[in-house]
């Protein structure tokens, strides 16, 4: 398997090189800015709301066990089946066994991204079932044969053109340059779709331990039709997303909306609590759970980066973030992208192999300003590198670092090599040197002047 | 081990260190601890007549179509006007005393779905009309359930949507709608329980605000006085 | 006051006018300013690579260097983010600890000085230009400064403030980010210098030397008509 850090520097130096694709994501995204700004001003204090939503997060997290526990109780009593996995081939396994159990043969599935998590798609498809995305932008990834760009908005990258080409290929339709009319064209392929699929497959955005009930947000509407029509239900959930209270749900929709989309409320926020009752005149007849673990409790083990599990994936981090706007959500390589996926990345995946995406930051912070639950994501990033460096320190680096303390412990050492650098700055330019190479390819350094400050202070103070 | 108990067990283990609490800007109070919201979350009306008008305003942006009217025989009278308007032709409907002498009223064919459900049939139709339990001034939304409003599919298969409502349904925030939900229900909540906010839409193309991508591309609340 | 001064290590070596002009500043608004000789660098470099052992050595001199000064002004966000927000952490647990949080109280940045500490928004500068700015991301962020730096350049005869688009975007320079990961770097530089160009501005501040020294990278490279200048050194400019 290819080194993930040598894949991400190629494909984020191809990305960072188109011009044209960084400028469309800028515009994409400007109105989205403009959006969440007024929506966050409709809040009496936006900042007392994250205050709120934090520590309802960190209140149901830091008593997982017995929220689940509780949440799982009251999800059975209203007769739904609870399946827990360990790891992605066992979530996958459960959910090939109820559809072979079901003779299940089409399959609808609405926005999940832990279903992208341990590619529950690849793994239905190679067993025979047509497997259909309902969420307009996942439909086109879909059909792309790609991975979402960024968990809310899965195709933002994708011009309208290359979409009408896209549904021509593949659906036979006639080409069109209108948004309108390519959403139309979805609308009307995945209907019949709706009504003949055996089973629907749905994530979950909250799971509510004092009702039993899952609350699932979006604005299409497919993932109602997806938990409607089809006798099936199969909702996948990693196991953080618990909240205590069906209240906290009065904070957390609405910041999940504005800061996510920029909108009050997003279009459908449902609560499901069982298979169909008695009474009601419709609804699946069986209702399945899977609980994922996956790596969650591995990042729950570490107190100091435990809140990155608080997470409600809004996007808005992903939103801000320069190196996302530049390198796209592709280069990351990841099912989650942007800072959250930089800062869990490592812990779902290895320290070791994914490093790389906490040291691709600047650290500018924008991230953890946005973020409505006040995850510290950018110094998160930072404990990412300090970890990376406790159990594997490069050669190079514990060399170059120590080499930099040494000198700047010793002040005429310090000054000393100052003097050799900015006097043999023109001939060092030329070497292939680390850093600093890398630097001059794109940039200037200012010329060196003859004193430094020091020397400079020393003259005029005689000190 | 089965898995339940692995993962409870990794759970417990990773707990036994607690995590410091997130950095807030205001030290905790009762009031943000546990949320309440009221305090901070945008307005919903300390009155009626207030929660009315702050609702108006959220459903015009969002492109949902408000009718007001004074009673139901004008609310009757509201809905066969705007039948005629769209031409629908097939109306499906849910039997309520609200909805169904609407349904009743129209010269087109109409069918009780939630009497006798047919996803096929339910596909074919042009509008739904339902009732609904409980509409949130603060953001628009409106709350349809599986067990009251005639079931999952009826508010948003069809291309449009009418919910029938009276004022007195009105609730300012969502808090409120949410305590609303636990008085009435208990514990023996409805199966599906959905806060509608405007027509279906989606930002998916080049993050363009299309309207209609799965459910109604079109949705009306006619609000009846009282 | 006494005021002691913090030279960032790239600032002593690469651009000396910067601290040179934070000295005239301070001394022209009446205070004694000295400098330390012993400093060297905040430690940051090593302390954002992960180094955190390595890096509490180099910062412990630092500790040490400024042991009983009454108070330290540096001329850059980023070091004394540095000095404020992560010592603390990094010396959690060790002899220094409350020396380190000690440090943390008594050290600001240039602007956050004069204008919260002093009180002073007018230093009797003129510098008759176009003028835009950049908020470095550490003393945006983690040193919550945005007003300071405006209120002052405000003050200042004969200048003409314009804000940017991107205003609050990342320059890009990260210190080892933008050599370890040059092409992501220079695409948010890129950005940044694009924005900058288009206010039709003479000069870019930043109450940052880092950031301009990315910005002023890029800008020369790509032979662009705005020049970088670093706070201090608009306000040196005295109204003769």
């Amino acid at each position: 398997m290819s080194d993930p850090k040598a894949i991400f520097l190629k494909d984020a130096s191809v990305s960072t090189a188109d011009g044209d694709q960084r400028a469309f994501i800028r515009k994409a995204l400007g109105g989205y800015y403009v959006n969440r700004d007024l929506q966050k001003a409709r809040f009496r204090s936006w900042e007392k709301a994250r205050d709120a939503a934090s520590m309802a997060k960190w209140s149901a997290v830091n008593d997982l066990g017995n929220q689940l526990e509780k949440f799982v109780g009251n999800f059975e009593k209203n007769g739904g089946v609870v399946h827990w996995a360990q790891d992605a081939a066992e979530a996958r396994e459960i959910i090939l066994k109820i559809a072979a159990d079901a003779k299940a043969k089409a399959i609808i599935k609405s926005k999940c991204m832990t279903s992208e998590e341990i590619h529950l798609n690849d793994a239905l498809e190679k067993a025979g079932y047509g497997v259909v995305e309902s969420d307009l932008g996942e439909f086109i990834q879909q059909l792309r044969g790609e991975a979402p760009y960024h968990f809310v908005f899965p195709c933002m990258h994708v011009k309208r053109e290359a979409i009408s080409e896209l549904f021509t290929k593949h659906l036979g339709t006639a080409p069109t340059n209108s948004p309108e009319e390519l959403t139309m064209i979805a609308r009307r392929h995945l209907r019949q779709l709706y009504v003949d699929a055996d089973i629907g497959i749905s994530g979950a955005n909250f799971l509510v331990a004092e009702t039993g009930q899952i609350s699932i947000t979006e604005n299409e509407g497919n993932a109602r039709l997806t938990t409607a029509l089809p006798k099936i239900h199969i909702a996948l959930a990693g196991i953080e997303k618990v909240v205590k209270n069906l209240d906290d749900l009065a904070i957390l929709l609405p910041m999940l909306a504005t800061a996510g989309a920029g909108q009050p409320m997003t279009c459908y926020n449902t609560l499901y609590s069982g298979p169909r009752q008695k009474g009601e005149c419709d609804g699946p007849e069986h209702f399945h759970l899977v609980l994922l673990d996956n790596g969650r409790t591995r990042l729950l083990a570490d107190p100091e980066q435990r809140d990155a599990l608080h997470c409600i994936r809004c996007g808005a981090c992903l939103n801000v973030c320069p190196i996302f706007k530049n390198i796209g959500g592709l280069a990351y390589g990841t099912t989650y992208q942007g800072p959250i996926g930089s800062v869990i990345t490592p812990h779902l995946r290895g320290l070791k192999q994914w490093n790389h995406l906490s040291g691709a930051s600047s650290l500018c912070g924008a991230c953890t300003d946005a973020c409505p639950v006040r995850i510290d994501l950018h110094h998160h990033l930072l404990h990412n590198r300090r970890n990376a460096v406790k159990t594997n320190p490069t050669l190079f680096d514990r060399v170059f670092h120590f080499g930099f303390n040494f000198v700047i412990q010793r002040p005429k050492l310090f000054a000393f090599g100052g003097k050799v650098f900015r006097t043999t700055l023109p001939l060092l330019k030329k070497l292939p040197l680390p850093y600093l190479s890398a630097w001059l390819k794109t940039r200037d350094l200012p010329t060196p002047p003859s004193q430094s400050f020091r020397a400079q202070w020393k003259d005029q103070n005689h000190e | 081990m089965s898995s339940r108990e692995n993962i409870l067990g990794r759970i417990r283990e990773a707990l036994q260190v607690k995590a410091p609490q997130p950095h807030l800007q205001a030290p905790l109070t009762p009031t943000n601890h546990p949320p309440q919201g009221k305090e901070w979350l945008p307005d919903g009306g300390e009155s009626l007549t207030e929660s009315l008008a702050i609702l108006e305003g959220q459903l015009a942006k969002l492109k949902t179509v408000l009718v007001r009217v004074p009673n139901e025989t004008l609310a009757v009278e509201a809905v066969k006007l705007l039948s005629q308007e769209k031409g629908w032709k097939q109306v499906a409907y849910q039997g309520h005393p609200l909805v169904t002498p609407i349904a009743q009223s129209l010269a087109c064919q109409t069918w009780q779905a939630d009497a006798d459900f047919n996803k096929q049939k339910l596909e074919q139709c042009d509008v739904s009309l339902t009732s609904c339990e409980t509409i949130v001034a603060q953001l628009g939304s409106i709350l349809v359930s599986s067990q009251t409003s005639g079931g999952r599919a009826l508010s948003v298969l069809p291309h449009a949507h009418v919910v029938i409502a009276r004022t007195s349904q009105v609730v300012p925030d969502l808090a409120d709608a949410i305590r609303q939900i636990k008085e009435r229900y208990g514990q023996k909540l409805p199966s599906m329980l959905s806060f509608i906010t405007g027509p279906s839409r989606t930002g998916d193309i080049e993050r363009i605000l299309v309207l209609g991508a799965h459910g109604p591309k079109e949705l009306f609340l006619v609000l009846i006085d009282g | 006051m006494r005021i002691s001064l913090f030279v960032p290590c790239f600032v002593d070596q690469l651009t000396p006018q910067v601290g040179l002009a934070t000295a005239q500043v301070l001394r022209r608004l009446g205070h004694t300013v000295e400098f330390r000789s012993e400093q060297t660098c905040c430690g940051q470099p090593s302390f954002n690579s992960g180094q955190w052992d390595v890096a509490r050595e180099g910062a412990r001199h630092a500790l040490k260097v400024f042991r009983g000064s009454e108070v330290v002004v540096g001329p850059s966000g980023s070091c004394v983010a540095m000095m404020r927000n992560f010592y603390p952490q990094l010396f959690k647990g060790q002899p220094e600890e409350a020396e380190a949080n000690d440090l943390a109280q008594r050290t600001f940045e240039f602007a956050e000085f004069l204008v919260k500490k002093l009180g002073v928004t007018d230093v009797g500068a003129k510098f008759s230009h176009k003028v835009t700015y950049h908020d470095g991301c550490h003393a945006l962020r983690e040193l919550r400064l945005k007003e300071e730096p405006r209120q002052l350049l405000r003050a200042v005869k004969g200048l003409e403030l314009i804000e940017t688009e991107e205003g609050e975007s990342c320059c890009g320079f990260g210190g080892l980010f933008s050599a370890k990961f040059p092409m992501i770097s220079t695409a948010m530089v890129q950005v940044k210098g694009g924005a900058l160009v288009r206010t039709g501005a003479e000069f870019v501040v930043s109450s940052d030397p880092s950031c301009l020294l990315q910005i002023g990278g890029w800008l020369s490279r790509e032979g662009k008509p705005i020049r970088p200048l670093h706070l201090s050194q608009v306000l040196a400019n005295e109204v003769s």
